[in-house]
């Protein structure tokens, strides 16, 4: 989250996903981690590098920032917003971690002594198609509407820059 | 420490890196992506409660005659984390494709410069 070019926090951000996944699958849920490595290293890595690529930086037109961006870029994260972003950041780690180790989950012993639930894909395929039926349903129709709202966002512009170059040249073209 | 400690450790440890990336970065695309770190902190907290987490239904010693499908009620918190994934997906998608119209409007992805609806 501090490295200075966008492309590799995007990378760190997909190592980051990865070893989230390889902890699924420690924990035994080998459905959700594959999925996880699907959706988040397969599909959301690969939308956020095509984002950075799509959104070049303006000091960056070349392809690569220049180090006075990467440098101004830094000052602003150490800048009083950024510090204060950071520290209060700290503060909820912390607090979280101290509500982690005050409560009974860091003595109970006998929680993780037990086997992992049964987790075959046989079971889950009948849990989603009996019990979270309509659950699937849901996020199928919301799974569609994000598409296609996705897809209209991306392409309203579009339609209107071929209008404007038609008409002779975008203004940024001729700025 | 418990394995359930270690692993909402972690997710606390995640959740506030994403919370850092969220406030601090001006790149609209690295708020994004503290935003996902955040989900999955909570997804990992799904996981590892369901992992550990008391199961009243599940049989201590499953008899090779049960062989059949479990009690779904066990299979609660990885449901919740498989819609979770699915619903962060569609979050992606919506915020990046948003991300990109803003970028074509004001050729920017700062959201420090963003200030078209400032009174």
């Amino acid at each position: 989250m501090t490295l200075r070019r966008l492309v590799h926090c995007a990378l760190a951000l997909t190592v980051a996903f990865a070893g989230l996944a390889a902890l699924y699958l420690n924990l035994g849920a080998e459905f959700a981690g594959l999925a996880q490595l699907l959706v988040y290293v397969g599909a959301i890595a690969i939308l956020i590098v095509f984002a950075i690529l799509l959104t070049p930086t303006p000091a960056g037109k070349s392809g690569l920032p220049a180090t006075r961006s990467a440098e101004t870029e830094l000052d602003k994260v150490f800048s009083p917003a950024g510090v204060a972003g950071g520290v209060l950041a700290l503060a909820v780690f912390a607090v979280l971690a101290w509500a982690v180790m005050t409560s009974g989950v860091a003595r109970v012993t006998a929680a993780g002594s037990g086997p992992a639930p049964a987790s075959s894909m046989r079971a889950i395929g009948f849990a989603l198609m009996e019990r979270y039926v309509l659950p699937l349903e849901v996020i199928a129709l919301m799974l569609t509407a994000a598409m296609i709202g996705a897809v209209i966002l991306a392409l309203r512009d579009r339609r209107v820059v071929p209008a404007e170059t038609a008409a002779g040249r975008s203004p940024e073209l001729r700025g | 420490m418990t394995p359930l400690a270690g692993c909402l450790l972690v997710s606390a440890l995640l959740f506030s890196i994403g919370l850092a990336g969220a406030l601090t970065r001006r790149n609209a695309i690295l708020v994004l992506a503290g935003i996902e770190l955040m989900l999955n902190a909570a997804n990992l907290n799904f996981i590892a409660f369901w992992r550990f987490g008391p199961h009243p239904d599940h049989p201590i010693m499953p008899t090779p005659g049960m062989l059949g499908a479990p009690a779904p009620e066990e299979l609660t918190g990885l449901m919740f984390v498989i819609f979770s994934i699915a619903v962060a997906a569609a979050e992606a998608a919506v915020g990046l494709a948003l991300i990109l119209a803003i970028y074509r409007h004001t050729r920017t992805s700062d959201v420090s410069e963003i200030t078209e609806m400032k009174g």
